[in-house]
């Protein structure tokens, strides 16, 4: 254990809808300043845990600081350190891609909307379509406008659920390089995604979430590790990601095989 | 977070403001169906009505005018369902911002929108030929009464469109609202009114606010269908309100 306290720390998070229980004993940790990706699966419940660590849902059981405070019982001083930026583009299709930002800087309560807003365009390549409506945006713009709004009043923590599904392989590319620039000034990002090549690209640390809970979270190298190195005659092919994830995920898989000690302990 | 409540409810209004000025046509939309209620009944019907003399259209705006909030605030039922659905909603909810805000900034909206749909339709009839005695004063009571039937609509509509499960469900309420004047007095005198039906039509909100605002129009002292349609008004205003506040906090955790 490091002495700075993580950025997130999630501790035995569970959540059912009604008969569906989706988290069954969740624990993860994210380091200050580190990207971290949580890989799962449709379904896995990724989503279900971002919206509990950006306070949209609350916990059945289990603790959940962000930035070293509770969700649960100080969910407005939680929403004042983090930003999410969910599934599907949240950006106001009606408005200009400057409105957008200028909404958000006034919900921020910042001095002088416009110039944040004319900060932000600029870095994000936006200048020119800042005056367009997003409804005409393309969908790597629109993703890009989306992570300009969650860097509005420099949130520490920032949750991006899934923030490449459904975009071209180019528009990928250009997220990709904006998340990299974010953890660069030293953000946290926490984001989820599918794609598992989107994980080894941009992420610290990986964690796999499966049928409710982390099977497994560490580095790339970390994880691996995890599969004997093929012995083959005349090529050694070290693993991809994707056998790796394909192999631990798949049915009568070994638990408990993680790259750490975090999240493979049974809670029942 | 209170002291921002203000601060985030007129950024928000802002937002939605915009929306209307870029669709103006949900502005006209809202105020041709009351228009064509209005030609239809004034040139085609209104020969037949006798309503004791005087000019019917200037008996038949009041109820035309409810029809047209009626009719508007489907809009805010319709605009704020879209809000849910999209991702903006929670965008605005994981931040610091005054959670009523975002009820709120619906609220003024459908007020604006609303008072300028009121306004066309008062110009179309006054072309029509509608004319009012009424002074000052009075014409400031029937912007009060409107104001105050606007704001009863509109929270009945956020508690729709909160409740809603498809787009065609958010504006469904609005079709008992726009049909109900014309089981009223805002079109015909009751009293040719068979008796259940008249005894409806005299004790439902509709016949107090329509008697109310045509009472202030005509130059007339008011009487006691003032109080009965504040009464009205105030009481449901205030369920529709704890209706919707209570259905978005259980929707919004």
């Amino acid at each position: 254990m490091s002495t700075v306290a993580p950025a997130i720390s999630v501790r035995g998070l569970r959540k059912s809808f009604k008969d569906l229980e989706v988290l069954r004993g969740v624990d993860l940790e994210v380091a200050r300043g580190s990207i971290v990706a949580l890989l799962g699966s449709n379904g896995a419940g990724k989503t279900t845990a971002v919206r509990i660590l950006s306070t949209l849902l609350t916990p059945d059981a289990g603790t959940v600081t962000v930035h070293g405070l509770d969700v649960v019982a100080d969910p407005a001083a939680v929403r004042r350190s983090i930003s999410l930026t969910g599934q599907f583009a949240a950006v106001d299709e009606v408005l200009t891609g400057r409105e957008n930002l200028v909404l958000v800087a006034r919900l921020r309560h910042l001095p002088d909307p416009g110039a944040v807003a004319d900060r932000l365009l600029a870095r994000f390549s936006l200048t020119d379509a800042g005056g367009r409506r997003a409804a005409t945006y393309s969908g790597g713009m629109r993703r890009r406008l989306d992570i300009a709004m969650s860097l509005i009043g420099d949130p520490p923590v920032i949750f991006l659920d899934e923030p490449t599904t459904g975009l071209d392989p180019q528009a990928r590319i250009e997220v990709w390089d904006a998340v990299r620039e974010l953890a660069a000034g030293g953000t946290t990002v926490l984001l989820t995604t599918q794609y598992l090549d989107e994980a080894e690209q941009l992420a610290d640390r990986i964690a796999i979430l499966h049928e409710g809970r982390i099977i497994a979270d560490g580095t790339l190298a970390e994880l691996k590790r995890l599969l004997p190195a093929p012995k083959v005659e005349y090529v050694e092919k070290q693993p991809t990601l994707e056998e790796i994830f394909l192999a631990i995920t798949g049915p009568g898989a070994p638990r408990g095989v993680g790259a750490t000690t975090t999240g493979t302990e049974d809670p029942s | 977070m209170t002291s921002h409540a203000l601060s985030d409810t007129s950024a928000l209004t802002g937002r939605s403001l915009r929306h209307i000025a870029r669709s103006p046509d949900t502005i006209i939309t809202t105020a041709v169906m009351p228009i064509a209620f209005m030609l239809l009944f004034v040139y085609v019907f209104g020969g037949a009505i006798d309503t004791g003399g005087g000019s019917y259209v200037n008996y038949l705006l009041p109820g035309i005018l409810l029809i047209t909030i009626a009719s508007g605030v489907a809009y805010t039922s319709y605009r704020l369902f879209l809000d849910l659905q999209g991702g903006i909603v929670e965008r605005f909810r994981s931040m610091p911002i005054a959670r009523s805000s975002a009820l709120w900034a619906h609220v003024l909206t459908s007020v604006v929108a609303n008072l300028i749909s009121l306004a066309v339709v008062v110009a179309v009839a006054l072309v029509m030929g509608f004319r009012s005695p009424a002074g000052p004063l009075e014409w400031l009571g029937v912007v009060g009464i409107l104001l105050l039937v606007t704001l009863t609509l509109t929270w009945i509509a956020v508690f729709a469109g909160l409740s809603a499960k498809s787009v065609d469900g958010a504006s469904a309420f609005s079709y008992p609202l726009i049909f109900l004047p014309f089981i009223s007095s805002a079109f015909v005198p009751t009293a040719t009114m068979p008796g259940p039906v008249r005894w409806f039509a005299e004790n439902q909100p509709v016949t107090s606010i329509v008697n109310s605002i045509r009472a202030l129009l005509e130059g007339q002292p008011v009487g006691g269908d003032l109080w009965v349609a504040l009464a009205w008004c105030v009481g449901v205003l205030v369920l529709a309100y704890v209706l919707a506040v209570v259905k978005y906090r259980r929707r919004t955790g």
